[in-house]
Order: C-alpha cells, then structure tokens, then sequence
C-alpha cells in the first residue's frame, strides 16, 4: 500500500502497466516491484526447484525470487528483475517458471517431495540407466526446473557497444561514490561516474539521513546537477560496472531502452561500454543479508534495507502490520522510519540480548524468528525468546543479518577478499585489481560521514598520482553512528531454511554437503549449487560459508569464500555480441565487378569475406554444369574474362627487397629479370607448403608479389614477421595493396587481338612474352599487364587503379562477347586450372610438402630459405608419402567427388587399407569424363594403376586409374602461343 | 587488455595479434642440427610468471613487438620493438 508524504516518485503522473494480463496502476519512478507492493501484489515468482511462491526479497538487482518476463513476441525478455525494471505506460510483465498459473502451479509437487531432492539429488538418482538421461531424465528436469524462456524468434532490438576513456573512473553513485566524483572531478579529473540505478545517490535515496541538514536525496540532487555541469564529467546512470580486467579496462552495460518502450526510433536497447581508466574508484555499497530460519522465503520476508527503500524511495508500506527481526542497530531504523510514517510495527525483533531499544511497539530482546506460518503470503512468524514460543500476526517481516561490502569486482581478476571480524563480513583486499581503491560501505565503512569522508579521501590520493591537486572541498555534515552486530546466520530448528533463495539451497543442504565431505567450499557450491544461480550467491553466499564453517568445526576466513567472476550481475549475449551479429559478424568485401555479375545474374560464393561469381547463366541453361561447361570453352577456344582482384597483392619494395623473396619463397627471385614474373611456392619454418603465388618485377628493387585469396593476410603478416623479426637490417618495406587494384584475368587464344582493342599501345609476342609484365596504360588509364596463365591458355591479367575496375570489367566482357568469348566464374576457373593441374588450397591444404606437390626441385640448393631445414626432414620426402596425382573413372561409375578415399582396388575400404583421397574434381569438356587431384601413396610411381575410390558420405564408389596430375597441354605449348 | 605499442601508444588488445614466445626471433643456423632446429619450432617453456612473447600491433601500425608480461597477474612490464630486441641480439 502506498503511504502518504513518501517517497520519490511522481504522483502526478500515473503509469499503468499489466502483470500476468491484469491492469495495475503506479507512478512515474516506480518499479515493477514497488508498483506490484504498492498494489499488495506480494506473490512474484516461483522458485526455480521447489516452485515455491515467492515474493520479492530486496529492493535491487541483487533479487533473487522477482525475476519476470517483460514485453511480448519476439521483444519478450526473460528473467528481468522486478525490482529493477522500472514501470512505463503499456508495459507488459508476465510471471515465470510457474504453470499454469502463478497461483496455481503444478510444478509445486516438488515442493511435497523434496525430502527426496536434496543436495547432489541429480548425481545420485539418474546414474542409471544410462540411455535415460538424453530421452528421459534431462527433458523431464529442464521443463520443472528452469527460469523463463525465449522467444525462439530472432531478436528484433539493437543493441550497441561504444568505447570511453577517463582519468577516473567512479564506480557507484552513494554518498562515497559522489563525494568521490565530485573531489576527482572539482581537482581538474576526466571522471566518469556510473551508477547500475535509474536515480543516482544509493542509500541516500533509501534512507532518512540528512547531510549538512538537508534530506539526502536533496543532497544528491545537488551534486548530480554540479557534476552534470562540469565538462571533464560523464554521468552513467542506469549503466552497471560488470566486469574488470586487465590494465584498467571494464565492461559496464548501459540499460538505454529498457524504461520506456519506444522501440521503433532506433535507440538500441543497450549499451555495452568498455571503459578504460587510470584510476577506479569503487564505491559499490554493501548489500544486507537475509537470516536463515524455517520457512524464511514467505512472499512478505524481505530485507530491512528493502523495506526501508519501499518506505522512503517508492512511499510504498510492503505490509500493513510489519515485523522487524535483526542481529544489529541499522535493522532499528526501520522500525523508526514506518513509526515516522504511521505505519503499524507488529514487533521488533534482536537476538542480542545487551542492547537499548527504545519505541511505541513491543520489543524482544534476545528472541529469534524461527518459523513462520502462511501460504502465498505471510500471516504469522514464531518466536523463540528466554519466556518460551510466541506466535505473532504479521503480513511482512523486515530481516537484518548485517551487511555484505559489494567486493565482487575486486575478486574478478582471482584477487581474494579479507575477513574482517568487527563487522564479520568480507571487505577488498588491497591491490586485489591494479590502479583501484574502495571506499565507503564496499570498503566496510558503514556510517554517512565515514562513506563521505573517505570518498573525498581516496579521490585525494587519485588526484595526487595523476599530479593534480585535491581541491578545498568541506565535508558535508552527516551522522556517524557505530555499526554495532552480533553474528547470527542461521537459526536452529527443524524444517528447511533457505540461504540461496534463487537456487533452492537451504541450511541442510550446506550441512548435508560436509557430511558427504564436501568441505571445500568450491565443492560445497559445486553439490549444492549455493551460490551458482543468476544473482551469484550475492545475498546467499557468507550466510551459507558461515553455516559449512560451523559444519566443519572451522572459522569463516579459514573455510574461505568462492569466487566472484564477471559478470556483476548478467548481461545479455546481445548487448555483448552488439554489431556482430549476421553481417556484422561475415563483413561482407565485393569486388568492383560485384553489381556487373549480379546484373549477369551470377550467384555469388563466398570466399572468405570475399563474394566471386560461380556462372554466368544464359537462358536456355537449365544446370550450373551447363553454364560452366560453356565458360570453360570460351577460354579453350576464343576469350574469357574473370575478376581475379581477391587474390592478394602485396607491394614490396627497397633495395633488399628481393633477398626478402629470396628467404620467403623456396625458389630465387634475385635473378628473376625487371619486366618478368615467377611461379613461386612458400612454406612454413617446419617445410609445409604455406601459400603459392606469381611475384613480378617492376624495377631493380620493386616487386609485386600475389598471394591466394586465403592466405592474403597470413603471408602479409609472413612478410612482416621475416622482415621486422628476423632480418630488420633489410631495408624493405611492404604494403598491400589488394583493395588498390582491380585485376582482371584476360584468357584464351583471342586475348591479345582483345587487349589490343583496349591498350594505347598495342603488344605482340616479342613485346610481351610469357610471363612478362610492366607498366601499359588502357583506354587512357595507366595500369599494369602480366602475361600469367592460371589456365593454361595465352592469357593476361591486366590491372588498374581500383575506381576504373567496373568499367573496365564491363568493356573486356562486352568485347569478349563480341568475340565468342564472355566472362567466366568460379567454377570454370576451377575446371581450367584441375585440367592443367595447377594447385589450390584444395592441396597446399596444411598438411603437404612440396616433395608431396611434385615441387621438391623447386626448394633451391644455392641458398636458405623458411622451411628448408625442416622440410628436409626424411619423414617429409619419403616416397610412401601420400603424393600429388591426377585421376580418371574406369569403370561403370563415371562420378568422382572430393574428399573421397583411395584404396587398391581389391583392399577393403576400411581405414586401415587406406592410401589416400581425393582433393579436386571437375567434369572436364576437354578430357569429357569426370577427372580429379588427389594424393595417394607413392604417388607418381603409381601411374596407370587402378584403383579403388570410396566416398562413405555420399555412398559412392569408383574405380580410377592413377595418372599425371596435367590433363590438358602437358607441354604447355598453348600458354607461351 | 591493453598493450603500449612504442608506435601508437597505449591501445586496446582487439587491435593485436599474438604470435607466442619471443624465442621465434632466434632462428638456428641452417646447419644446426635436428635439436636446435625442433627446440625452435616446437620446444616451448610454460612459466608461471614472466614471459616474453611476440605479438603484432596487426590492427595498428603492423609492428612486431616482444612483450614482457607475467602470465600469472597479467602484467605488462616492458613493449619492444621486434626490430630493435633482434638488432640487440646481433
Ligand atoms: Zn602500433
């Protein structure tokens, strides 16, 4: 029920929202938790084992129950806290992990058979049989366990990420953390201030505190405006730090579009930043813990800190008759504060004995809470005090076992916090993350002037390590009360009380744990999973370290903790993964001829990031073999023009410019003369094949090297490591140029009369020989011309300056045409070079030699090269290696397919008669069967054998004959023509 | 994870390529025998504290660089160029 006078939410400005279909009123500010209470809606969720009712716990996103499903279709988002999601006109929450109802859930069983699904349950009932884990036990479990579900439909929201660089970086908007912002920020810091909360000032906005006599919220509006103000200051909101790394680099996630839902004007729906600081400044806070006691999860039981934040931030009263039960004198202000808004205080409740408890309600001193009573709600606790049992009629209890400093992330880079037993709880370990210091409640420190004082202190130091000064900033005035607690975790009795609330796991779990002798805590929380749901044990895990420290008769810093990881609290895949999804995860890089052949009507192939053209189709054609035949044929007998710009192009230049080739590649290209290119073969240092390619020389120290359209970026970073790791007193350097040049192949028996259309200067055999290329200019532009053959034909490849690459593909394809001739795809190409057996990484696959290509004689015996030493290894050139050669069918099947294996042709195809396989195969116009590449054992010596060519996939079977790997021209008489 | 490039500056470790230890740098003569020769390619210490190791500032300026970094707290303590450790060790 609301409460009037409080609270920080709008009332003139009224929100209406639906949960689980039914129409609910609150106001500007509220969230769905302080709605839902406003509207005494206390049944939120069902536990994710038991499917016990649940109602909220806290007050943050550290809730465990109140998780819900928010918005429909596509849009719905599953496992949404209610107490963070704030409320906004036409927002739709749905309850989850109950069915069919909330109210009525069948899963509830569960709950009536627990004594049999206790701790390590799973490991111990589904051993056996085993088939019946996959079709039996894991379906049934994952639908009575889980929390809420996805959509199933692709993800309609966008989602972002961004960068941002600061001095400091203020981790936490409480009275340290803005006293912090505000010291950094006045001494001259870049300060980024980020807060997981929509309204910034923590507990000020919580609590009935006053600084320098003003309400604390009104405090913390002044401050925020100053800061606002100031250039060198960014403020987060709603933005959670949930991760830090390594050399100040943070992950923090930016909830943009979650509180409001205009989804259709392109703000994303999140943000996740990565942050890179100087300094941190963590000031997160501390987190109150529950007290385990029998049936301490009624929908009703809730943090003290809670219901103070319901009272104070919201004006919502979670009860009409509330109880309040601690170990400790923070729990009493929330009796004062209800008392201060006329809120009925059925009883206040310590289990210390020594302590002055003064009010106008009735008071136990020394007593416990130790059961309670009620269905979906709360309607009774029981109390034990030093005069016996007493029942006591309440509909919400305010629990108080102390406080928890927030230091989980200083655990994420393994850093282990320290116990501190004044205030029995874990606090930062120095240094525990390079370049941060705690301060305020994180930091142990639980009064308003402490957190203030020691914000304004560590920003101090801040200041002074980045050489600027701490400015004359006076402390506001604010109380300083002791935070005065006996330690109280867990209270005796039968029946189960819960620790992790999110997980199911009570005080007999953790008890059962150690009996089995999980005493480590890592296996305590692996067998239990206390500690392993969403919310990361933050309200569970010291309560239930304290109980397995009792169970197993050692102190708490002895029994250890477990450790926190990233991230703080969860993040989705989306907001992560932001831009990398479909193309921006495969960039997608088009050639200048890409809209040409898509005009053509060409089906595009990937290749790597790249698009090629697999055929050209021309009406008439009903298969992609008929197409690709007819390329082929425009090569064979008049001209064919290819895009061939995807292969890499690197520029290498200086006056060692070719001894660097000389070390690269296997053969010498310091006698290869200006004006002429080479085939040349490069391996790795242990004498694989890396990469082939053609290199030209353009001048005494200028060369052009290409690569394979794969390999472009590992031999240009080959290249660099040569250069820069093992020889930098070569004065070469090297650039790619692959996006700069537009290269096209021109192919066949007619490319000259072609390119003698186009070029300003005509050429002939003597001007332009096999393998010459140089400097020519084409319709007026000036380009390059290499007379290489990747087909076996009298072929060039001409290229030019990128921008001039559509037109003039589109001029040699309509020449070409005009010719009998056209442009050809992949799949041509493919057929030209197995015909000619020419390899691809079909071959040089990363497992071959140059010995297995038939390419030994091209390792040069005059000089070193990479990968000499090793590929002489005699593993690497015995002659039962599996060896390069080509393939014919012989028999009835005339179908050969890659990736086939080879066997004698009277062994059995089994692996262990194995002696090779296919690589390439092509049905070939010129040969007119099927033919392939392949490597079979002693390969060349092989020739003229039949053999067995099984394919077990696709259930194919040939018998081949065994021959040399060039099917067309073995003389080569056609290229040099 | 940040790495400071002596070319550009501190920059952020997406624009990095890491190779492995910086023993790469040392390449056997060709007649040093079978052991030299699988020691560089294939023989790699694992320690749990300071390593040098290569990576390439891919992103960047392509520089090769030898970090020094302890592989138990992630530490940065020295960024060289490749070329000048190499040039050193001549
Ligand atoms: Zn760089």
């Amino acid at each position: 029920m609301r409460v009037a006078g409080k609270g920080l939410v709008d009332r003139s400005d009224t929100v209406t929202f639906s949960f689980d279909g039914r129409s609910y009123d609150g106001f500007a500010g509220d969230t769905v938790a302080s709605a839902l209470l406003a509207n005494d809606v206390r049944l939120m969720g069902r536990s994710f084992k038991y499917h016990r009712p649940r109602g909220v716990l806290t007050a943050g996103s550290e809730e465990p129950n109140a998780l819900v499903t928010v918005g429909r279709g596509a849009a719905s988002e599953p496992n949404v806290r209610a107490t963070v999601q704030e409320i906004y006109d036409g927002l739709q929450v749905r309850s989850q992990n109950a069915w069919p109802s909330l109210d009525f859930d069948i899963m509830a069983v569960n709950n009536l058979v627990s004594p049999f699904l206790g701790a390590g349950f799973y490991y111990k009932t589904f051993m056996w049989p085993r088939k019946f884990w996959e079709r039996v036990y894991e379906p049934v479990i994952r639908r009575a366990a889980g929390l809420g579900g996805l959509s199933g439909a692709h993800n309609p929201d966008s989602y972002e990420r961004a960068f941002a660089f600061c001095d400091v970086l203020v981790i936490g908007a409480g009275p340290a953390g803005l006293m912090a912002a505000l010291t950094a920020a006045r001494g001259g810091a870049d300060v980024i201030l980020a807060d997981e909360d929509a309204l910034m000032g923590g507990r000020l906005n919580a609590e009935t505190y006053e600084i320098n006599g003003k309400l604390g919220h009104v405090w913390v509006a002044e401050v925020v405006d100053e800061l606002a103000e100031m250039d060198n200051v960014r403020l987060m909101s709603r933005t959670t730090v949930t991760g830090a790394y390594d050399h100040g680099t943070f992950g923090a996630l930016e909830r943009v579009g979650h509180h409001h839902g205009r989804r259709d004007e392109g703000a994303p729906l999140e943000c996740f930043w990565r942050i890179v600081a100087k300094h941190s400044i963590l000031t997160g806070g501390a987190l109150e813990r529950p007290i385990a006691f029998q049936n301490n999860d009624r929908p009703g039981i809730m943090t003290a800190a809670a219901v103070r934040a319901y009272l104070n931030r919201w004006g919502v009263s979670p009860g009409k008759a509330l109880t309040i039960f601690g170990n400790n004198d923070d729990a009493h202000r929330t009796a004062l504060d209800l008392a201060e808004a006329g809120v009925r205080i059925a009883a206040v409740i310590d289990s210390r004995t020594d302590v002055d408890i003064k009010g106008d309600y009735p008071v136990y001193r020394g007593a416990q809470v130790f059961n309670t009573s009620g269905g979906k709600a709360l309607e009774s606790v029981s109390i034990r005090t030093i005069n016996g049992v007493e029942k006591i009629q309440t509909d919400c209890l305010a629990m108080s076992g102390g406080w928890n400093p927030t230091v989980h992330l200083t655990c994420h880079m393994n850093g282990r916090p320290t116990w501190r037993p004044d205030i029995q709880a874990f606090v930062p370990s120095e240094g525990a993350i390079p370049g941060m210091v705690a301060a305020g409640a994180c930091n142990g420190t639980f009064s308003t002037h402490g957190c203030l004082a020691e914000g304004a202190q560590v920003a101090g130091k801040v200041l002074g390590m980045l050489g600027k000064k701490q400015p004359d900033l006076p402390l506001p005035q604010a109380e300083d009360a002791p935070y005065r607690m006996a330690p109280l975790w867990a209270i005796a009795g039968k029946g189960r009380a819960w620790l992790d609330f999110q997980n199911d796991v009570s005080v007999k779990d953790i008890k059962q744990a150690a009996v089995e002798n999980f005493r480590s805590v890592e296996h305590m929380k692996r067998y239990t999973t206390q500690g392993m749901a969403t919310d990361q044990g933050k309200n569970s895990n010291v309560g239930a370290l304290a109980v397995l420290a009792d169970a197993t008769g050692r102190g708490i810093p002895e029994t250890g903790t477990t450790t926190f990881r990233p991230p703080y609290s969860p993040v989705s895949i989306a907001a992560m993964g932001a831009g990398a999804q479909g193309k921006g995860f495969a960039p997608e890089r088009f050639t200048t001829s890409h809209s040409a052949s898509v005009e053509a009507g060409a089906p595009m192939i990937e290749a790597g990031l790249w698009y090629r053209p697999s055929y050209f189709p021309k009406p008439g054609e009903k298969t992609w073999r008929q197409s690709c035949d007819r390329e082929v044929g425009y090569v064979r007998k008049a001209v064919g023009i290819c895009d061939v710009s995807t292969l890499g192009k690197i520029d290498i230049q200086g006056p060692d410019a070719a001894a660097l080739l000389d070390f690269v590649y296997t053969n010498m290209f310091s006698t290869l003369k200006v004006g002429r290119v080479r085939y040349g073969l490069m391996l790795r240092e242990d004498g694989t094949v890396m990469d082939d390619g053609t290199c030209a020389r353009l001048g005494e120290t200028h060369f052009v090297m290409t690569t394979t359209t794969a390999a472009a970026g590992a031999v240009m970073k080959h290249l660099e490591f040569v250069a820069q790791c093992l020889h930098p007193e070569w004065r070469v350097a090297m650039t790619s140029v692959t996006e700069q040049w537009a290269q096209f192949a021109v192919a066949g028996p007619k490319s000259r009369d072609l390119l003698n259309g186009v070029l300003d200067t005509p050429i002939d055999n003597d001007s332009w020989p096999f393998m010459a290329c140089g400097d020519m200019s084409v319709l007026g532009v000036k380009g390059r011309l290499f007379r290489i053959s990747f087909s076996g034909e009298h072929a060039y490849e001409i290229a030019v300056p990128a921008r001039y690459g559509e037109s003039l593909f589109r001029e040699l394809v309509s020449r070409a045409q005009g010719v009998g001739g056209g442009a050809y795809g992949m799949e041509a190409l493919n057929v030209l070079r197995i015909e000619k057996g020419f390899i691809t990484h079909s071959e040089i696959h990363g497992r071959t030699t140059a010995f297995d290509v038939g390419m030994a004689g091209m390792i040069s015996a005059k000089k070193d090269c990479i990968g000499k030493v090793m590929a002489g290894r005699p593993g690497l050139v015995a002659a039962d290696r599996e060896r390069l050669v080509g393939m014919k069918p012989v028999g009835a099947v005339k179908l050969l397919s890659a990736g086939a294996h080879i066997f004698a042709k009277d062994a059995e195809a089994v692996r262990e008669n194995d002696e090779g396989y296919v690589t390439s195969v092509c049905f070939s116009p010129e040969v007119g069967t099927y033919i392939g590449l392949g490597f079979v054992k002693n390969g060349p010596e092989r020739y003229g054998e039949v053999m067995r060519v099984v394919d077990h996939l696709r259930e194919l079977e040939v018998e081949v004959e065994i021959c040399p790997p060039v099917f067309f021209d073995p003389e080569g008489g056609r290229a040099r023509g | 994870m940040r790495l400071d490039c002596p070319m550009c500056g501190s920059r952020d470790r997406r624009e990095f390529y890491y190779q492995g230890d910086a023993v790469m740098l040392a390449r056997p003569a060709v007649d040093a025998g079978e052991a030299a020769w699988d020691s560089y390619l294939h023989l790699r210490d694992n320690p749990a504290g300071q390593t040098r190791e290569l990576w390439q500032h891919e992103a960047g300026c392509g520089a090769w660089l030898v970090v020094t970094r302890d592989t138990v707290t992630h530490a940065v303590s020295a960024v060289e160029l490749a070329s000048d450790v190499k040039r050193a060790m001549a």
